[in-house]
């Protein structure tokens, strides 16, 4: 079964579907729309095939396939995925299909081609799954650039009102990272003999010389630490999240953004381990002070999307922390963050969304009272910011746990500050919920026809699958940790290399693969 | 009295530059034999014939390695690329410059000595067919460059610098509308170019004094095993240096380029912007990798910063421009600059970086000028930024194909404009001139800006009333927009053949 060329294909076909879905004509809307959304299912059916043919205890790295492209510099379109790219590859799939049911007429109010507009998704899709897919680090940083493009166009052509400045701020902020990463990845093609090959390139880590590597670090870590993004590389994210389209904010954070940390975890700690943990230090600290800082900003705010932005900022603090505390208890908490920030944080905007498309507002000033209206969406939105703030028994608490005290048997100090994010976690959202749904009904809001409608059914599919997951993976994260933690291991080993002992077996495993 | 004696000439290796050169007399020749009407398609069959026969014939010498008459031309890799590169670029400018669909007699002045603003100039800019006068200058300067990229010594290629230049001094002279402006241009191109010759030649007296000889394999004995005073070496070195940086459109020597690009008739600056730069480029890889090898650690470092204040003026005013052409101009100077960090890294990946760069920008931008023709109002081309504003409302599929080159202009991915900026960078950390890499890296970012801009202004602006239309480009035009927009997307998407190719072909003989 594992012959067969799963990521190919997956990273295949939604370009396909755009490409189709571009083509046609502006006034068959619908059939856009339908065709767009079947593809994405397809999409997840052959995702979940492609979960149930990974083999737990099987190899790092599985379904591994390589074609020939570009010989003399050895660049290989090389496709391979562990635990940690196989949880957020399936995440990709449930996402979609959810943001284009969800996104089903934000269109119309924009007077703008729905076929573009969901042609731009797919071909969004196409490019998440390449850059979680890629086993070559010239194919992952072409998807890493070529991300921006379809992003630049959904904000800049159909997001809210500062959507220009939102894009251009979003495209540059992205092109920057990305070209410090270029001169990394070159550096990295000479320094590490000629080739793109991730597994050479891993193998070759320990010879680097530290100097080299500590600037190589920096080179991918200012790309990743701007697209997670972490403070105080921050900046573009409310911007743009406040400005995209609400289902198109729910994939910047919930998938796009995970590709830093993603990147942290694949390219800085296992190609530079050294430099990693003398970086270390540091990454604790912006982690600290992004989870303070941004939650902090999320208290006082006053805009929806831009408050939900922020609190996906703090959020990433956490997988920061998790990350570089370099714990397999933590760096297993990351990844399954990873996933149920994803969840949850994509179902806070998509309900945030319904908030706004009835409202035609993103101002909390706004709302009031919309409980009284609404009460089913209230609830939900209720739902989703208790998810937000990792109650336990929704799955963000459990990944949030893991982080916090595999932090803690190392580094107490930075856990307990962290601890102080998740009570300012409960302000903001709470209070975010308490000014929109609860108290006195705002009369200006009630005098808005839309927002007598409560959820239809389309928006009850939409945020069921979401739901569901998060109780799911809040009561039982099992099927997701076996799949995570090996690789975390794996990853963790990496940047240990140089301990003596068992690991040093265990690395050798791991080259054998 | 001793006898005259000719070398030996090997006809076949020189066989491209005859044909180019032949077809060229045989076009003055039609001026004045052929009825005025029937110029125009027989120039340009002529030309387009020639340009593809000549490619033939470097085809079918491309395994040769020599040098021939008397040491004079030199035949090998980068020759023979080098060539190939700017007959399939000139083929590609011909056709923008044959076009006469898309303005009524075509960008070319009728009659150039008439009175600018007099009543017979207003009569022949409304529909009186263009000078066909253009063709055989093209084909001369086209013959020239391929001799500048072979040449293999120094008065050889100062004649072929000669060769080139003034055609192309006459060819900006000569824009149907905006004539002022145009005859500008070529007054300024004229005197700079010719300052820049005199330093040229100069510059040959210097390092003949010093080495005793003229050609590169006399000049590189000489520099490995100096016989004379040192001075006249390095004085020589930066004179000839500064007579190909001009070329070249490197700072401090670049200040024509945007008065230049934007006055002269847009296929014109096509032809400048993509092939003048693949001669200039090949001429200084091989004066600086065949003659002068010997004093790497000399001028590296000089070079060096002269392709950090390019790539940084080039960036830097690039984002201040308001006008289309300018903009592309001072884009071209900037990756004037990456070009020479490429050709700093003094290896072999260099080489063949370079050359890889210059074929995949000379395509892009072929195809960038080949759009800016098509927008344009009553006044012809409206080059004015502001002016492009929601275009891509009206001409969907022109926004989007330009926006494509932008992109590859900015170095993303799956364009060209990334796989070249691969090669030229990588090279040079390989080279050991990483802190050139980290200056290009940094003006990437700011170059980045101003096409961003530009795509702002295509996509999410408003349309205006004074947005202008977009022409349907006539066959020609098509053809050379589909040339070159398909070659941006095939070398970013596989460039293997290419980089191969280069590879191949970067040794040069001396």
């Amino acid at each position: 079964m594992n012959d067969f060329p799963f990521l190919s294909i997956l990273t295949l076909l939604p370009l396909v579907g755009a490409i189709a879905v571009a083509f046609i004509p502006r006034a068959k809307a619908e059939l856009a729309k339908t065709v767009a959304f079947v593809w994405s299912l397809v999409v997840l059916v052959l995702s979940v095939f492609m979960w149930i043919a990974f083999q737990v205890d099987g190899d790092r790295f599985q379904f591994r396939e390589s074609y020939a492209w570009i010989p003399s510099w050895d660049a290989r379109f090389t496709f391979a995925a562990d635990g940690i790219a196989l949880v957020m590859l399936m995440l990709i799939a449930i996402l979609f299909p959810v943001v284009i049911l969800a996104s089903w007429n934000d269109v119309e109010k924009t007077n703008r081609s729905a076929p573009v507009y969901f042609s731009l998704l797919l071909a969004f899709e196409f490019t998440m799954i390449g850059v979680f897919a890629a086993a070559d680090v010239f194919l992952f940083y072409v998807f890493f650039e070529v991300m921006l493009i379809p992003m630049y166009f959904i904000i800049g052509s159909f997001g809210g009102p500062r959507r220009q400045y939102a894009a251009v701020k979003f495209f540059l902020y992205s092109l920057v990272g990305g070209l410090f990463m270029l001169a990394a990845v070159i550096g990295l093609w000479v320094v590490g003999g000629n080739t793109f090959d991730w597994a050479k390139l891993a193998e070759a880590a320990g010879s680097i010389d530290q100097n080299t590597a500590r600037w190589l670090f920096l080179g991918f870590f200012v790309a990743f630490a701007i697209k997670a993004p972490f403070f105080p590389f921050h900046t573009w994210l409310p911007d743009a999240g406040g400005a995209a389209p609400a289902g198109a904010a729910a994939l910047l954070v919930g998938v796009m953004d995970k590709v830093g940390t993603f990147g942290i975890l694949r390219y800085c700690l296992s190609l530079f381990p050294e430099a990693s943990r003398w970086f270390a230090p540091a990454a604790l600290v912006l982690g600290v002070i992004g989870i303070i800082y941004a939650a902090l900003l999320a208290v006082g705010q006053n805009d929806l999307k831009r408050l939900v932005s922020y609190t996906s900022i703090a959020h990433f603090g956490f997988i920061g922390i998790g990350i570089f505390a370099f714990t397999s208890q933590a760096g297993t908490g990351s990844v399954l963050y990873m996933v149920n920030h994803g969840l949850a944080t994509g179902l806070l905007f998509i309900v945030v969304g319904m908030f706004v498309a009835r409202r035609g507002s993103n101002l909390i000033s706004d709302f009031g009272g919309a409980g009284k209206l609404v009460p089913v969406l209230a609830g939900v939105f209720f739902f989703a910011g208790l998810a937000s703030l990792a109650l336990p028994g929704t799955a963000p608490f459990i990944s949030e746990f893991l982080v916090l005290i595999g932090t803690f048997t190392v580094h107490p100090a930075y856990a307990v500050v962290a601890t102080a994010g998740i009570i300012l976690a409960a302000a903001y959202v709470l209070w975010m919920v308490q000014r929109t749904t609860q108290g006195t009904l705002n009369p200006a809001l009630a005098e808005v026809p839309e927002m007598k409608k409560d959820i239809t059914l389309r928006e009850k599919v939409v945020v069921a699958p979401l739901i569901l997951l998060i109780i799911l993976l809040g009561f039982y994260p099992k099927p997701v940790t076996d799949v995570i933690n090996p690789a975390v291991q794996a990853t963790m080993q990496d940047v240990n290399v140089e301990d003596p002992g068992p690991t040093a077996v265990v690395a050798n495993e791991r080259v054998a693969r | 009295m001793e006898d005259l004696k000719l070398p030996g000439i090997d006809y076949g290796a020189l066989l491209p530059m005859l044909i180019l050169f032949g077809a060229a007399c045989v076009g003055i020749l039609i001026e004045v034999f052929t009825p005025r009407r029937t110029r125009h398609p027989i120039q340009l069959g002529l030309g387009l014939v020639a340009i593809v026969a000549a490619f033939v014939a470097v085809v079918v010498q491309h395994s040769t390695r020599k040098i021939t008459i008397g040491g004079a031309v030199a035949i090998d890799g980068p020759t023979v690329f080098l060539q190939g590169a700017i007959l399939v670029l000139g083929l590609v400018s011909l056709m923008l410059i044959g076009e006469r669909s898309v303005e009524r007699g075509g960008p070319f002045v009728s009659q150039a000595a008439i009175t600018v603003g007099s009543q017979k100039d207003l009569k022949q800019a409304g529909d009186q067919p263009g000078m066909t006068e253009v063709y055989p200058l093209t084909l001369f300067a086209l013959g020239g460059m391929m001799l500048f990229v072979a040449a293999n010594d120094l008065l050889t290629m100062f004649i072929a610098l000669e060769v080139f230049s003034l055609p192309l001094y006459l060819l900006c002279a000569l824009a149907r509308r905006r004539r002022l402006l145009s005859q500008e241009a070529a007054l300024k191109y004229f005197l700079l170019g010719s300052y820049a010759s005199a330093f040229f030649l100069f510059g040959v007296a210097l390092v003949y004094g010093f080495a005793g000889g003229i050609s590169l394999g006399q000049v590189h004995d000489a520099v490995v095993n100096p016989q004379r005073s040192q001075i006249l070496l390095y004085a020589g070195l930066a004179m000839i240096a500064i007579g190909l940086l001009f070329k070249a459109a490197l700072a401090p020597f670049h200040v024509w380029t945007p008065d230049v690009y934007q006055g002269a008739p847009t296929p014109v600056t096509a032809l400048m912007a993509a092939v003048t730069k693949v001669a200039a480029f090949g001429a200084l890889l091989r004066i600086l990798y065949v003659a002068f090898d010997g004093v790497r650690w000399d001028f590296q470092p000089v070079l060096g910063a002269i392709a950090v204040l390019t790539m940084l003026v080039g960036a830097v005013l690039a984002v201040t421009q308001t006008d289309m052409k300018r903009l592309l101009a001072y884009s071209s100077v900037a990756n004037a600059g990456y070009l020479l960090v490429g050709v700093l890294a003094l290896n072999e990946e260099g080489l063949s970086g370079t050359m890889f760069y210059l074929v995949a920008y000379g395509f892009s931008v072929l195809a960038a000028f080949g759009m800016v023709t098509l927008v344009r109002d009553a006044d012809g081309e409206a080059t004015h930024l502001a002016r492009w504003a929601g275009l891509g409302r009206k001409s969907p599929l022109f926004a989007a194909t330009f926006t494509f080159i932008l992109l590859a202009f900015a170095g993303i991915p799956l364009t060209s404009g990334f796989t070249s900026k691969f090669a030229v960078f990588g090279a040079a950390v390989e080279g050991g001139q990483t802190w050139l890499v980290i200056f290009g890296v940094v003006t990437s970012m700011l170059l980045a800006f101003p096409y961003l801009r530009v795509v702002v202004m295509l996509w999410l602006s408003e349309p205006g009333e004074s947005t202008p239309t977009v022409s349907i480009p006539g066959f020609l035009t098509s053809a050379a927009l589909v040339i070159g927009v398909a070659a941006t997307f095939a070398l970013g998407v596989v460039p293997a053949p290419l980089i191969d190719l280069t590879r191949d072909a970067a040794q040069f003989v001396r």
